[in-house]
């Protein structure tokens, strides 16, 4: 083995390709982290710009902008977008850059399925946007397309859906295969799990869940697509079927979904804590169990997203415990951060600051998750806009700060230059109000009564969705300033030593190289003590 | 119950002090409405007694978290302290948290039974949601109608100004007598709805093929609003509810009227109807169910909806015309109307849009008699 790394070292062609062809054929952890993250940038702006419509047309009762027809394909493309699109590659993306950095590996396991799994995200979302400028439209049944809106009353367009959700799932569980076997095989000698940092066990995690549930995902929609072309009636009460087991498939795929867009955040948010706040991350095995816990119950509450739709008394209360026992490992993991900075010694830099406004305002999205827990209650929220607040809180400030603190805590390492600091606070600023100003007020409108996927309202919630839409429109831009602060770190910038961040070489293997990272990361394994 | 009750009203006690009392009042912009019956009051305490729990257990948190943050900056010369966990620490909040969730579940199981009971009630009342509106049918008395949003299409256009009950107020309210026990037996015509009534916290989703059901019991007179709350289609937010409940005298005699105009509109079959007659008819009923889709000059939303204005089916070929309105159109958002229209609207709907427009000009004008709807039906039942 030895003497093929010597030979190997001896060519010298350890730079990337020049050209396109770096990035088309590429097998480089780094560079395809890097597509993951611009493609999942751009989409960032796409679905936002969806958001921005719906916003516009919501800013006052009556209907001025465009029509429902077309707010509804809005909608449903702005979440598929954010989902599909931008919250899952992006951590796909950190992933790719940092696992192998993390365990002390010199690239991902499998990296020309790492490839593919990339190349399959531009195919799908063409396909699903292109939908937008057929006849007769996209997609207009929501992004949790319940049949049988989304199949006997859906548009033609609906089979391209159907094909796009397809590519998908199969890049999704092609990237997890990729990253549980990096995580399981190419460890530094002695960096046992129990000594793993947390983003490597958030997605190890993550990535179990989705292998479970993406096949779930697919087939849904594939019986969907019997559904439409050929006749059966799984979801179709007329032919013998139910629309509600369309649902109790769907969010079995749903709910842990929804963990697999937040556990990477936690990951992230842990290191950028403990880094910022000079001290080891309090509770680490706590935090890997409870990390563990929630994976594990995000299979048995899915139910809790339809408590209206006429269950037995008995589901109704099981699905209401199970959901609310998810509390106590997430509740552990804010008691932890929090004991994390108590007697730290702690800075404020622009990752920081995403993760304690992280760690905040996840929190109050939990708040309200627990509210909807309770089945009566849910009664008068459900499919008002206090959930559209809920999960918004847990997936802007929550998922997408999470995301934002990764990138800067690591991109000094990946550009070898420094951030803006000044434009970086600013950007969290901008951000931090106007996230707050556009969805706190959605719990005001939805306790009222105003239900969500609405075009158009009565006049008494004109005055809280004037000022969401304000804020929407002050979040949308400020992102533009996050476009600015990549581009100008990767252009120039104060040169970033190799640990970056006081102290940092002994919070991870990836701050012991040097900033930027060589071509392939760890060409002679650490040891790990 | 009695215990969240308690919990509640100590809460409120505290934090009364601490905010206005505005949060509080009925209606409110900000929080979930009180609602007018037993069950709606005991949510809107469930729902105020995890808010404030919620809202105890934040104080702490943050506050910690945030005292932590200045207490031990850097800036400030803190030196940060080695330990990385606590074993008994990390126990105690574990249940800590396990506790406080026992103690909130016992309150939501007692309301959740309290919600649960589908037994008769003293008028049943078949809801079933259509795109998009809803029709309500009262199964001990015959009485079967729809209803409509009444809000203008102008209003919603910003043509004109927006009146008070704006997309909440509709052509026929539902009915029902106070201090009786109503069970909803919910279900959908095509798609999902969700028939939702806050005032009662009422919200059950409307299931094609399935029938959910629902009960409300409510104490005072009143007109109280709700909505659909389940993505149904473009008409989602113009399909709202409105239910007027009276006392048993006001009930009965609204019940006799009802029984006797519906005897009147299947006279009406029977008359021979004037092409002036069936025009003026034909415009209200379109002004209600076809503009939506069609829109008020019949130029429809192209692709999806097509345009009635010089549609060669509308005028020239008066058979498909009916076939159309009978039976709907297949893999299209084009219902049929058969069950939702009398014959009368039907032939007077389709009399106007032959007649309106260029149709008139352009095609044969053709009129529709009540009668010929009928022997339709008839054709087709045989």
């Amino acid at each position: 083995m030895s003497t093929i790394v010597e030979t190997h070292e001896d060519h010298g062609h350890h730079g990337p390709a020049k050209g396109l062809t770096r990035w088309l054929f590429t097998t480089n952890h780094k560079d395809i982290g890097t597509l993951y993250l611009w493609f999942s940038f751009l989409m960032l702006f796409i679905g936002g710009a969806m958001a921005m419509v719906v916003r516009a047309e919501l800013f006052e009762p009556g209907l001025q902008i465009i029509q429902p027809e077309f707010f509804n394909q809005m909608t449903t493309n702005h979440g598929l977008i954010m989902v599909f699109g931008v919250i899952m590659p992006a951590f796909v993306g950190l992933a790719n850059w940092m696992i192998p950095m993390q365990i002390g590996a010199p690239d991902m396991a499998l990296p020309r399925l790492n490839n593919l799994s990339f190349w399959l995200l531009p195919m799908a979302f063409t396909i699903l946007l292109s939908t937008l400028f057929m006849e007769p439209g996209g997609p207009n049944f929501g992004w949790t397309f319940y049949a049988p809106l989304s199949t006997t009353y859906a548009p033609d367009t609906v089979t391209f859906f159907i094909f796009s959700i397809h590519i998908m799932g199969a890049s999704s569980i092609l990237g997890s295969i990729n990253i549980i076997t990096t995580i399981l095989n190419m460890r530094a000698p002695g960096l046992t799990l129990m000594k793993m940092p947390l983003f490597c066990w958030s997605w190890l995690i993550t990535a179990y869940l989705l292998i479970a549930v993406m096949p779930v995902l697919a087939g849904t929609v594939t019986m969907m697509l019997m559904d439409i072309h050929f006749g059966t009636s799984f979801f179709n009460a007329a032919g013998g079927g139910d629309p509600i087991l369309f649902q109790h498939i769907f969010w079995f795929f749903g709910h842990p979904e929804v963990y697999i867009m937040i556990l990477p955040a936690f990951g992230i948010v842990s290191h950028v804590i403990s880094t910022f706040s000079r001290k080891p991350i309090f509770g680490y095995s706590s935090m890997v169990y409870a990390l563990t816990s929630i994976a594990i119950l995000s299979f048995v509450v899915w139910a809790h997203h339809m408590f209206t739709v006429g269950m037995p008394l008995a589901g109704e209360l099981f699905f209401m415990y199970s959901t609310m026992l998810i509390a106590i490992p997430t509740g552990v993991k804010v008691f932890n951060w929090v004991a994390t900075m108590f007697k730290g010694s702690i800075s404020f830099e622009t990752p920081m600051l995403f993760a304690i406004a992280f760690v905040a305002l996840f929190t109050i999205g939990g708040f309200s998750g627990l509210m909807l827990t309770i089945v009566p209650a849910d009664f008068q929220y459900h499919d008002t806009y206090f959930v559209v607040a809920h999960f918004h809180y847990v997936l802007v400030p929550g998922s997408l700060f999470g995301i934002f603190a990764g990138v800067y805590y690591w991109i000094p390492k990946w550009t070898g230059n420094m951030y803006d600091e000044t434009l970086g606070k600013l950007h969290f600023w901008l951000s931090f109000i106007s996230v707050n100003l556009t969805f706190f007020p959605m719990h005001f409108v939805g306790l009222a009564g105003m239900p969500r996927r609405y075009p158009d309202y009565a006049l008494q919630f004109a005055d809280f969705n004037a000022m969401a839409s304000v804020g929407a429109f002050i979040f949308g831009f400020s992102q533009l300033l996050l476009l600015f602060i990549v581009i100008k770190s990767i252009r120039t910038g104060k040169k970033a030593s190799s640990e970056v961040w006081e102290d940092a070489k002994g919070r991870g293997l990836e701050w012991t190289l040097e900033s930027p990272p060589p071509y392939h990361s760890f060409t002679i394994q650490p040891e790990v003590k | 119950m009695k215990l969240a009750s308690t919990l509640t009203r100590k809460f409120h006690y505290i934090f009364l002090c601490i905010f206005s009392g505005q949060v509080f009042s009925e209606a409110s912009k900000y929080n979930m409405p009180h609602g007018v019956t037993e069950v709606s009051e005991s949510i809107f305490e469930l729902h105020m007694l995890i808010m404030w729990v919620c809202v105890g257990i934040g104080v702490v948190v943050f506050g910690i978290m945030f005292w932590s943050l200045w207490k031990y900056r850097k800036s400030s010369g803190a030196v940060a302290a080695k330990f990385d966990d606590h074993f008994g620490l990390e126990i105690s909040w574990t249940i800590l948290v396990a506790v406080i969730l026992v103690l909130i579940a016992i309150p939501s199981t007692i309301v959740l039974i309290q919600t649960y009971d589908d037994t008769e009630g003293d008028i049943n009342i078949m809801v079933t949601g259509y795109q998009w509106k809803w029709q309500y049918k009262y199964l001990e008395d015959d009485i079967s109608f729809f209803s409509n949003l009444a809000t203008s299409q102008e209003e919603i256009d910003n043509q004109l100004a927006k009146g008070e009950y704006y997309l909440r107020e509709v052509d026929e309210p539902l009915v029902i007598p106070i201090n009786k026990r109503i069970r909803f037996l919910i279900t959908g015509n095509d798609v999902i709805h969700s028939w939702w009534v806050p005032d009662f916290a009422v919200k059950q989703d409307a299931v094609p093929g399935f029938i959910n059901t629902a009960w409300t019991n409510v104490p005072e007179p009143g007109i109280y609003r709700g909505a659909c709350t389940e993505l149904c289609g473009l008409g989602h937010a113009f399909m709202p509810i409105v239910v007027r409940a009276v006392e048993q005298e006001e009930y009965d005699s609204w019940v006799a009227e009802k029984i006797a105009f519906a005897e009147q509109e299947r006279l009406l079959n029977y008359k021979v109807w004037t092409r002036e007659e069936l025009v003026q008819r034909g415009e209200g009923v379109y002004a209600k169910n076809c503009i939506a889709c069609h829109q008020t000059n019949g130029q429809g939303l192209p692709p999806v909806f097509p345009a009635l204005d010089g549609s060669n089916i509308v005028m020239n070929d008066k058979t498909r015309n009916i076939e159309i309105l009978m039976e709907g159109v297949r893999g299209a958002a084009m219902q049929s109307f058969a069950n939702q229209l009398s014959e009368v609207d039907i032939a007077s709907v389709i009399t106007y849009t032959r007649r309106s427009w260029g149709n008139n000009k352009n095609g044969d004008g053709e009129i529709v008699e009540p009668k010929e709807i009928v022997d339709y039906k008839n054709r087709v039942e045989l």
